[in-house]
């Protein structure tokens, strides 16, 4: 359904030219949950604003191509890509607390977007922000749908959000970081919600996160990404059971175990992510990589088989000795 | 709503009652202040001075004298200036308040509405050359004085090229009352409109453009975006919708005072005998019924400026209704 190939994001600053994005490609399925996971700066969610167009700062410089059911999104002018966004493609964002305009309520704001894409009255608007309220699982979504934002709570806000977000049945919907900051039974909540979208809509997912437990919950495949690219990528299953980049077995160490002993400490990635301005050659993950070797010095590419794909030299023995080992490792601390 | 009204009202009252006590100690009980000296005039033998104190009521205990002009000025609105003798104060100030009044409420529409215009216009197109003439053109608005502009204009239209097509019908300098010759009242005042609108429109301009572009980083911006709405709509019912305050506390700031009487140098420049005209004429020979009652019908406007940018925040933002 969404195809992206060789997208590259830089931007012009006075540092020079700084690559935010470096040669990603990836493709999303009808009702599939992609998951993508990285830190901070890792390019995901720049990738996937750049599939909507919503990246337009003057300075940007996007290039490669992003087709969507047959038809290429970058370049496309604004008037044409704006019948895309919010009716084929919806996006929902991280802070439910700033995501929504303060001055006017849930309700007007889902009709916005209802009218926008559709030719219906004012009511029929209003009837349907209702119903998705419903949907949603806002509690009195008659008397909800004339609240103002600031009169809701974390949850329901982001809840809102998701319902003004399906309100022209998108056939897929992108999530940045849509848990992060509410509360973890909210969380659930909101994550449980996500899959009833697929289950009731449609509609295809793509979860931006950087929280392993999130993409466990609901993810089918899982994309890693670091400092711009793609690390690795795989089903859930693969990526959980036999990672097979470095970087993947960082992030999945940083999740607390539910059985077994507490450790001390979770473990974590030694070292700071890089700076765009400064990657360095190679592999970008290298410097933080205990399994580095002389061939880092190159830049891996994405290879692999059976849909599970990784950046990594490592030889298939030693990173299966190093993985088992890994585990004997983190025995041992705890 | 109602005890929220009344409320505002004492506050309103309370203010008002400050300012005419800070204003009256000031003239009377600042050392040096002598109002009997002033009328008197220089050289005025101690006999003429304590006659002068008695026939004015200075020798009175000054909470005394305060209520008794108090009283004057608002109950029995018969309080006369200390220089021209018989002049009614109160029947003076209503007389000039409408030349004042027509001055700023017509420069005010003017200058929302250029505002707001250059505004979205320099937001939208940000960045563009349209953007940096307009940027540019509200900051030469801002820096001319309005008694050079005013000059200037005045030079052009009554002078140097009044015979001229384009400006062979402005009128001679001067107020027509609106009852008894709209057209005239509107033709003397276009002009003077114009002047004082000059500034606050670049002003307002340079201001909203700011806030716009400011207001275009917030999250549910992108998410306008991300709703698939057009870039019109965008600017115009999120961000222009929430940048709206900062321009209404700033208009009712200036309308509050340039009705109180700051337009003084539009209104001399014109010859429009304004209300601030009429202040500073009573500053000047230090009147002071006629300071009393002009600085009270400025403090009226304000705060009743106030008030009402009070009630339009209510309006506009959903998030003080509960406060």
């Amino acid at each position: 359904m969404l195809q992206v190939r060789g997208l590259k994001v830089s931007f012009r600053s006075e540092h020079g030219l700084v690559r935010a994005v470096d040669d990603v490609s990836f493709d999303v399925g009808e009702r599939e949950i992609l998951g993508v996971v990285g830190e901070s700066g890792s390019g995901k969610t720049i990738s996937l604003l750049s599939v909507m167009g919503l990246i337009n700062d003057p300075n940007a410089v996007i290039e490669g191509s992003i087709v969507y059911n047959g038809r290429e999104l970058l370049g496309l002018p604004q008037r044409e890509l704006r019948h895309v966004r919010g009716k084929e493609i919806a996006m929902i964002f991280q802070d439910p607390m700033t995501a929504l305009t303060p001055v006017y309520t849930i309700g007007w704001q889902i009709a916005e977007q209802v009218l926008t894409h559709n030719d219906v009255s004012k009511q029929a608007a209003r009837a349907r922000a209702v119903e998705l309220l419903t949907a949603v699982g806002i509690p009195n979504p008659d008397v909800s749908v004339d609240r103002y934002p600031h009169q809701l709570s974390g949850g329901m806000r982001q809840r809102a959000v998701i319902a003004m977000a399906l309100s022209c049945n998108p056939s897929l919907l992108i999530a940045d970081e849509p848990t992060t900051a509410l509360d973890v039974t909210v969380q659930a909540q909101i994550l449980e919600l996500i899959q009833k979208l697929r289950r009731d809509f449609g509609s295809a997912v793509v979860l931006i996160t950087h929280d392993m437990g999130v993409v466990a919950e609901v993810a089918d495949r899982v994309q890693v990404m670091y400092a711009g690219r793609i690390v690795e990528r795989g089903a859930k299953r693969d990526i959980f059971k036999g990672p097979r980049h470095p970087y993947t077995w960082g992030l999945l160490d940083s999740i607390p175990p539910l059985d077994g002993p507490r450790p001390h400490r979770l473990k974590s990635i030694a070292g700071m992510p890089p700076s765009l301005l400064a990657l360095p050659k190679g592999c970008a993950f290298g410097p933080r990589c205990r399994y580095r070797f002389e061939k880092c010095g190159e830049q891996p590419r994405l290879a692999g088989s059976g849909g599970h794909d990784s950046a990594c030299f490592l030889s298939p023995e030693t990173r299966a000795a190093a993985w088992s080992g890994r585990l004997l490792d983190s025995k041992a601390v705890s | 709503m109602l005890g929220a009204i009344v409320k505002r009202l004492g506050q309103m009252l309370f203010v008002m009652f400050g300012i005419s006590v800070l204003v009256f100690l000031i003239f009377f009980a600042t050392p040096g202040a002598d109002p009997a000296a002033r009328i008197a005039g220089r050289n005025a033998s101690p006999e003429t001075l304590a006659a002068v104190r008695k026939d004015f009521g200075f020798d009175r205990p000054l909470p005394v004298q305060y209520a008794l002009m108090m009283n004057r000025l608002f109950v029995t609105q018969d309080l006369t200036s200390f220089v021209n003798r018989g002049w009614k104060v109160v029947p003076a100030v209503i007389d000039v308040a409408p030349v004042t009044l027509s001055l700023v409420t017509g420069a005010a529409i003017l200058w929302v509405i250029g505002g707001v215009a250059i505004g979205l216009l320099a937001a939208a197109t940000r960045g563009s050359i349209l953007d940096r003439t307009l940027m540019m053109l509200g900051l030469i608005g801002v820096s001319m004085p309005v008694y050079w502009l005013g000059e200037v204009m005045n030079l052009i239209t009554q002078s140097r090229m009044h015979d001229s097509w384009l400006f062979a019908w402005v009128p001679q300098l001067g107020y027509k009352p609106l009852t008894s010759d709209p057209s005239g009242w509107f033709l003397t005042l276009v002009i003077p409109w114009i002047t004082l609108a000059t500034l606050y429109m670049g002003l307002y301009g340079r201001v909203l453009r700011a806030n716009l572009v400011e207001a275009g980083q917030e999250d549910y911006i992108r998410t306008a975006r991300a709703k698939g709405l057009s870039e019109t709509r965008i600017l115009v019912r999120h961000a222009l919708r929430t940048s709206l305050i900062t321009i209404v506390t700033l208009f009712g700031l200036d309308f509050g005072a340039l009705v109180g009487g700051a337009a003084l140098l539009t209104e001399v420049v014109f010859g429009l005998q304004g209300i601030g005209k009429l202040t500073y004429d009573a500053l000047r020979s230090l009147d002071l019924p006629v300071i009393m009652a002009t600085v009270m019908y400025a403090s009226f406007f304000v705060v009743v400026a106030n008030a009402l940018v009070d009630l339009l925040y209510v309006v506009l933002d959903p998030r003080i209704r509960k406060a």
